[in-house]
Order: structure tokens, then C-alpha cells, then sequence
């Protein structure tokens, strides 16, 4: 007989204070608190972690990577959104 | 070289110490024989932490007794030249992992103990002993929250699940008194402010233990009678096979370092 | 990333790779780009991966097994210590890997079923018995070693998922072998008698050890696609040669003799091993090694006893939900 699946679960670890949680991978648990001590006990053996998010995998929507041009490549041409793109005299010192 | 025993002069103060120290170690190998054979991935990495935590403690704790004993003893000695009449751990820690629910309600029952003991240690006049109870107590709150999720989802899983549950709760019960007992060697400690008083963390322990079964579903016994002996080398018939397992290379090859 | 959900009917339905999406494709992999999970990618490509990296997953799962067998008898508290973290660590990894093997649509339980169904590979050098602690010392030393020399390419191996799971286990694999170098040099330095059984250890596992290279370049059967796909960068033979270089040295030191008399050092100062019984190793691929029967009797065995607790944790995960939704009804 196959194995029935436990759901699949993503994990984020916020390593030090100020710092942002990170993906660090994925593992199976079948609800929410199993999948919080599960990732504990996986993920942050050797001190890694202050903070750690759980979030089922499903609940994730993504970018198409065939849809790449449309949603990332007019960004690239809008330079004037950084600051290099403005001349400002070097004896008004930095800004 | 002939194989023998070592010789521990058990004062107070080593006794008590070796007693904990033997909990731990026995109760982390027990966990450590699950390492590869768990119901998932997930929990052979969760109780392969908890038996890291436990064998820390023994070690920290093996090294204070040989320290406060004073003689040229040392953790390995301890660990593996002291024969099962000689050992002073719990009954409870020295049970066979059973099923998967055996070992988690003998988890659950021992870091429901544990949990509240360290705490209390974190006071103790002894500074050494101090300063391990303010390590484990953190250990121990984590395997007493691992171990309660499991045995609500045993209990309140499957039919199957609660039944397995229940059968290790009943067997089990028996060996949770002897976490309580004190004897006299250990009261000179206890009005020295070095150990605390157990009886003074029965009812909470009571009640978390109630908490818990309560939302599992599960039943506590009503049988009041508890097995006792483990402290004074009187044990199951488990732990001499324990022993012989854990101590094979030291009694094969005696003397050697490795 | 690193969900199933992403890879759905869609990447299937476009699996006539049209040769314009195959050629764009390998000019992603010729310029260094990482593959990610959802990007379109070849079906043969998606098929080579979730075989190798499975059975990577596998080889680490089965591994904890030999090693397993000596941590309740590790001779002292240190050594205990060291056996069960570096063996969960494998666990650990065995992890990764199926959670980087899932991004290209497989579960973990398929995946699973198949390996305990004999449909799926894991090392053959798992398949011989630990029988002293010298071996546990030669398995860190030798087996971890030749794994390193093996993953260290992989951590740039094109796909993303694979090459950060590599990255995360070369990482914390940096003490294993070191845990195992450690115990040869204790029984070196030892009585005679556990010299010898160090150099017993090693003359059991050298051969094996260099098997685990794979079958030489000339009849290697995958190598000529995972090369252009760039998941593999290194021909077997070329890692065996770096292991024995790296290895002779590390032996010498110990004072061990290699169990090869035809070894020699040629001009440019590689160590030349002789022959290769291909024969054993194929026995033992085959299923006839020394262990295959007893290492996949306890994984399933393992498996087929958890059955109960997974389906009871399901239930309660059920049963919780519906009570949630319940309460929020009423």
C-alpha cells in the first residue's frame, strides 16, 4: 500500500536579532506545533536560530518563471530610481 | 588486568549526584537505541536531541561526583565500570523502549519530573549542582513539551494509537513513586538547602501529568502501589542487559583508551 | 520554491521539449545559471536528478545504519556523544535531500516506497558490516571522506535546490570526518592490539571504499548527460585518484599499510592503485552484499512499525481541524 502523505511544510529562521527570517528548507509534520518542534530539531542543532516561522508549503503562491520578462524586466530600465543616477556637485559634500 | 568494578565512596553528596547522572545516562542510551529506526525522519532527529541533552547531563553530572568523591574515578569509570548493583537510577528510565507510545509516556513521565526538579535545583547551596540544573531545566522544559504533543496525538489519534497509549501509561505508572522517595542520605542534603525536597513537586507534577492525559483521552491509574529499588541497585531485569551492551569494549578490553 | 504545489500538471504538459526551450535551456546551464524548481526544464534532466538525488537521500538514511549499530556500544561518554550527533546529522541530511528531490515532484513517501520496495539504490558501501569500533573510526576517515570528495563539486551542481542541500551538508559534515580520524589516531597510538584493529578495519573497507567512486569512466553509463547538465563536474575516476591522493599521506601518518602491494607513486607523485574487482561491486548493487537483506529488512521495519503513529498523528491533525472549523461556525 502507498503511503499516505504528510503535508510538506517550508521553514524561515530569523538567525540574530535585526536580521530577517531566512528560508532554510522544508520538512513534513502534520500540523502546525509538530512542524514548529520538528523544524527546531532539524534546523537550528548547532545555534542557528532565534525565531523560526513554519508555513505549509500550499500556502505559498509563486512567479511563473516563464512570465520572468513581463514581471522583472521593466524594472531594469528605470535607473532614475537610483541614487548614482544624479549629478550632484562633490563640493556639496554627501547626500 | 583483571576486569573488575570500580569501588565509589558514596557520600551524601556523590550518591546523590551519581543517582541523577545514572538517570540520565540510562534514560539517553534508551533513546539513542531509536537512532535509525524512529516512525519518521523527523523524530529520529527529536529524540536523538533529547538523548544528546541527557548524556550532557551524565557527563557533567559523572564528572562532579568523581570530582566531589575525590578519588581517581572519572565519568567513563563510572559510566562503564560499576556493575548493575551498583547503578542508582530510577526503574522507570531503565524500562525498554517498547513501542513508539512506551517511550514517549516514559519520557513524558520522567520530563514532567525533571522539568519542575531542575527548576527547583537552580537554588541549590551547591554551586555546581546550580549551575547543571540552570542547563537541563531549559532541556528538560523542551522534552516535556515534545513529549506531551505526542501523547496528545497518541491518545486522541486513532483507535489503535490510544490503545498503545494507554497500555504504556498503565504498565508504566508503577515506576513514577520512586521520582518522589527520599531517603535518609538524601534528607541530610535536603535540610543543607544542597537538594531539594521531592514531595514538594508531586502535586504540581500531578497535575500537569492530569493535564495532559486529560486532553489525550487517557486515563490515570487509580493503583497507588509504586515499585522502588532502582536508587538502591535493586532493578528490573532490563538494566543488566543495558549494561552489558554499554559497557562491552570497556569489559573487552580493559584499561584502554579509545 | 521547495513546494510540490509549484510543480504541477503544467511543467507535464509541456514535456514535447521543443527544441528551442531545450536549447535555451542549456545556454542557462553553459552561463553558470542555477535551474529552480518551476523554471521549465528537460523531462530527462528532471528524471536524472530525482534518481540521483534520491538516492543520495537513500545512501544517507541507510547509512545511519551501520554507524548506528556501534552507539550503544561506543567505548566512552565522549565517543558516545559524537557517534549519535554525527549519525542524526545523517538523518538530517537524508532530509534535505528528500525535501530537494520533492521540489521536482516526487513526495517523499513515493519516493520512499520505492527505495523499500527495491525499486531504488542507495551506496553499496553500506551494505558491509561494522564489526569492531575500528570501524567506526575508518567509516568517518574513509566512507565521509570519499562522500566529501564527492559532494564538494555538487555544491555548484546546476540545480538550485540540490546545490543548496549541499552546501548545508558539506558544511556540517566538516566534523565527521575528523570525529573518524580522531579515533584511528587514539588506536594507533594505542596497544598492539588495537592497532591491529585499525589496520583490520582498514583492509575490509579500502576496497569497498574506492567502489563508491562508481564504475570506471570507461563504462560509466551517466556520466556524458549529467556532464553537459552540469550536475556532475568531476568523472569518477578523477575523484577516486583525488581520494587516494589525500588518503595515502593521512595512512601513512596513522602508520597503517593500504592494502594494495601493487600501489606505486608515479612522476607526478599520484598513488596508482591496482585493479578493481568490478565483479564484487556488482554482486553487491545486485543485492547479494553482505548486508543489503538485514539494511532494508530494518528500514522497513522501521517504517511498516511507524505506520501507526504517522496515521495517528494525521487523525489528530483531522480531528483538530475539524473542531477549529466548529468552534468558528458557532
Amino acid at each position: 500500500m502507498a503511503t499516505p502523505n504528510t503535508p510538506l511544510w517550508e521553514v524561515f529562521i530569523r538567525s540574530r536579532n535585526g536580521l530577517a527570517h531566512k528560508h532554510v528548507g522544508s520538512l513534513h509534520a502534520s500540523d502546525a506545533t509538530m512542524a514548529l518542534q520538528a523544524a527546531r530539531d532539524i534546523y537550528t542543532r548547532r545555534g542557528e536560530g532565534l525565531s523560526i516561522w513554519v508555513v505549509p508549503s500550499t500556502a505559498i503562491t509563486a512567479s511563473d518563471p516563464a512570465e520572468k520578462g513581463m514581471m522583472f524586466e521593466p524594472a531594469e530600465s528605470k535607473i532614475y530610481r537610483h541614487p548614482t543616477f544624479y549629478d550632484v556637485p562633490e563640493e556639496v559634500g554627501h547626500m | 588486568m583483571v576486569v573488575a568494578n570500580i569501588e565509589v565512596s558514596e557520600t551524601p553528596l556523590v550518591l546523590y549526584t551519581l543517582r541523577r547522572a545514572d538517570d540520565a545516562l540510562i534514560l539517553g542510551h534508551r533513546l539513542s537505541e531509536w537512532c535509525g529506526h524512529a516512525p519518521m525522519l523527523e523524530e529520529d532527529m527529536a529524540l536523538s536531541n533529547i538523548a544528546l541533552d541527557l548524556i550532557g547531563q551524565a557527563r557533567e553530572l559523572y564528572g562532579y561526583a568523581a570530582k566531589a568523591e575525590g578519588k581517581d574515578n572519572d565519568e567513563d569509570k563510572l559510566a562503564y565500570l560499576r556493575d548493575v548493583r551498583q547503578y542508582r537510577n530510577l526503574l522507570l528510565v531503565e524500562q525498554p523502549n517498547g513501542d513508539f507510545a512506551q517511550t514517549l509516556v516514559r519520557q513524558f513521565f520522567y520530563s514532567a519530573f525533571a522539568d519542575l526538579y531542575w527548576r527547583a535545583m537552580m537554588n541549590s547551596r551547591d554551586a555546581t549542582l546550580a549551575a547543571v540544573a540552570a542547563k537541563s531545566e531549559k532541556e528538560s522544559a523542551y522534552h516535556l513539551r515534545h513529549s506531551s504533543e505526542w501523547i496528545i496525538r497518541l491518545g486522541d489519534g486513532t483507535e489503535e494509537s490510544h490503545a498503545r497509549a494507554q497500555a504504556a501509561i498503565d504498565r508504566l505508572w508503577a515506576f513514577t513513586g520512586e521520582m518522589f522517595a527520599v531517603d535518609d542520605s538524601e534528607r541530610g542534603l535536603i535540610d543543607a538547602g544542597i537538594a531539594i525536597d521531592p514531595i514538594a513537586l508531586r502535586e504540581r507534577w500531578l497535575k500537569t501529568v492530569t493535564n495532559v492525559a486529560g486532553e489525550a483521552t487517557l486515563v490515570l491509574p487509580q493503583n497507588d502501589w509504586m515499585q522502588q529499588g532502582g536508587r538502591f541497585g535493586r532493578h528490573s531485569e532490563h538494566l543488566g542487559h543495558l549494561l552489558s551492551e554499554l559497557q562491552s569494549m570497556q569489559r573487552t578490553f580493559p584499561g584502554l583508551t579509545w | 520554491m521547495y513546494t510540490q504545489a509549484l510543480n504541477t500538471a503544467e511543467a507535464d504538459d509541456r514535456s514535447l521539449e521543443d527544441v528551442a526551450h531545450a536549447a535555451q535551456f542549456q545556454a542557462r546551464i553553459d552561463a553558470e545559471e542555477r535551474i529552480e524548481p518551476n523554471d521549465w526544464m528537460p523531462a530527462a534532466y528532471r528524471k536524472t536528478l530525482t534518481r540521483q538525488i534520491s538516492q543520495h537521500a537513500h545512501s544517507e538514511i541507510v547509512g545511519m545504519l551501520p554507524e548506528g549499530n556501534w552507539i550503544t556500544r561506543a567505548p566512552s561518554l565522549r565517543r558516545k556523544a559524537a557517534l549519535l550527533a554525527k549519525v542524526q546529522d545523517e538523518c538530517g541530511h537524508g532530509l534535505y535531500l528528500y525535501a530537494a528531490a520533492e521540489t521536482l515532484g516526487t513526495s517523499r513517501e513515493e519516493l520512499v516506497d520505492a527505495m523499500l520496495a527495491g525499486k531504488a539504490k542507495y551506496s553499496s558501501i553500506f551494505n558491509y558490516p561494522t564489526l569492531t569500533w575500528a570501524d567506526i573510526g575508518v567509516i568517518g576517515w574513509l566512507v565521509d571522506g570519499a562522500a566529501i570528495m564527492n559532494q564538494i563539486p555538487l555544491c555548484r551542481c546546476s540545480y538550485g535546490p540540490y546545490a543548496r542541500a549541499m552546501i548545508r551538508v558539506c558544511k556540517e559534515e566538516s566534523f565527521h570526518q575528523r570525529q573518524g580520524y580522531e579515533i584511528m589516531l587514539t588506536l594507533c597510538r594505542g596497544s598492539d592490539e588495537q592497532k591491529a584493529m585499525a589496520q583490520d578495519a582498514l583492509n575490509r573497507w579500502w576496497w569497498p571504499v574506492l567502489m563508491m567512486f562508481g564504475p570506471p569512466d570507461k563504462v560509466s553509463q551517466h556520466s556524458d548527460a549529467s556532464t553537459k547538465w552540469k550536475i556532475k563536474r568531476f568523472s569518477n575516476d578523477e575523484l577516486r585518484q583525488k581520494f587516494v591522493d589525500a588518503t595515502v599521506p593521512q595512512a601513512q601518518y596513522l602508520g597503517l599499510t593500504i592494502p594494495d602491494p601493487g600501489m606505486t607513486q608515479d612522476a607526478e607523485g599520484h598513488w596508482r592503485y591496482s585493479e578493481i574487482d568490478w565483479t564484487e561491486f556488482k554482486q553487491v548493487l545486485a543485492g547479494n552484499g553482505p548486508c543489503n537483506r538485514d539494511r532494508m529488512a530494518a528500514r522497513r521495519k522501521a517504517h511498516d512499525e511507524g505506520a501507526w503513529v504517522r496515521e495517528a498523528a494525521a487523525a489528530y491533525a483531522k480531528k483538530r481541524q475539524y473542531r477549529q472549523s466548529a468552534q468558528a461556525a458557532e
